[in-house]
């Protein structure tokens, strides 16, 4: 029943936080609607969310999204010092190309966003099968070790966060 | 009114106006299409950051009112930051960058832009 319900508990849940923040003041009337809200949404959506995405561990989500942050922080100063110091000659960028292990398109989608977001690196396009990422580095001297970073930084922390 | 925090915001006032105006420069700068959307998508998302955080602390040392809407607007943002930015790359990719410049995927499958396949049957999605 309650399964039924809510077939989707962690939307569910990111809609009543969501729309706590968007009134921004903790009063009952908002906490209903937010139930209200939590309840028609995944429902009327369920047709976009095909398949359960399992969330084996909150915490590790938690913790991947500090050091995503961190990373966040670093990659600004890094392009930062990029655009300002570097002559143009001397920025090497490249084409890369990651194959991924991650299945469910969520886990994919948070490596991508995690990827745009960090250190020199876009995603550019995905293979038409969904397996490799194709990157673009504004500035790698070295491909394989970005290759490697994602990798091991991000991808193996996602594997463990999403079944 | 402690003059430590008012410190701390103009500050943080200070680095977000510095790296927006960064980001901004990046786009004159750097040369080619690929690597001025590098610039916007990092160096305004700190940029953003700082501001939102010296919102927070503003409002609530000065106003007394603890807003949490600012985490709402970062997170929309880093939400959609990186799919503008795949969407202008892919828009990039299909009209201007030649195939061949692209490394191969090694799948079989073409990139998902150049793929061909996509236009005849769905996609098949990876099974797990």
């Amino acid at each position: 029943m309650i399964r039924r319900l809510f077939p989707h508990p962690w939307l569910s849940l990111t809609l009543v936080v969501t729309w706590m923040l968007l009134v921004n003041k903790v009063a009952l009337g908002s906490l209903v609607f937010a139930a209200i809200l939590a309840t028609l949404v995944p429902l009327l959506t369920a047709s976009y969310w095909p398949k359960q995405t399992r969330l084996k561990s909150p915490v590790r989500l938690a913790a991947y999204i500090l050091l995503v942050i961190g990373d966040i922080v670093r990659a600004n100063i890094a392009v930062a010092q990029i655009i300002l110091f570097y002559r143009k000659d001397r920025i090497r960028s490249a084409w890369i190309t990651v194959p991924i292990e991650l299945t469910s398109p969520e886990a994919v989608a948070m490596l991508s966003g995690t990827i745009t977001l960090t250190p020199g690196t876009l995603v550019a396009d995905m293979s038409g099968c969904g397996r490799v990422l194709l990157i673009h580095c504004l500035h790698a001297p070295d491909p394989d070790a970005v290759r490697d970073e994602i990798k091991t930084r991000y991808e193996a922390r996602l594997k463990r966060i999403f079944a | 009114m402690e003059p430590a925090f008012e410190i701390v915001v103009t500050a943080l006032l200070v680095i977000a106006g510095t790296f927006g105006l960064i980001g901004s420069f990046g786009l004159l700068r750097l040369t080619d299409a690929m690597q001025r959307l590098h610039a916007p998508t990092k160096a305004t998302t700190v940029g953003v950051g700082a501001a939102l955080i010296a919102s927070v602390i503003d409002l609530y040392l000065y106003r007394s009112e603890l807003t949490w809407q600012e985490l709402l607007v970062a997170v929309f943002l880093f939400i959609t930051a990186p799919i503008t930015a795949l969407f202008l790359a892919k828009i990039h990719l299909h009209q201007t960058v030649p195939r061949d410049l692209l490394p191969p995927t090694g799948t079989g499958r073409d990139w998902a832009t150049f793929d061909q396949t996509a236009n005849g049957p769905t996609p098949e999605l990876p099974k797990d």
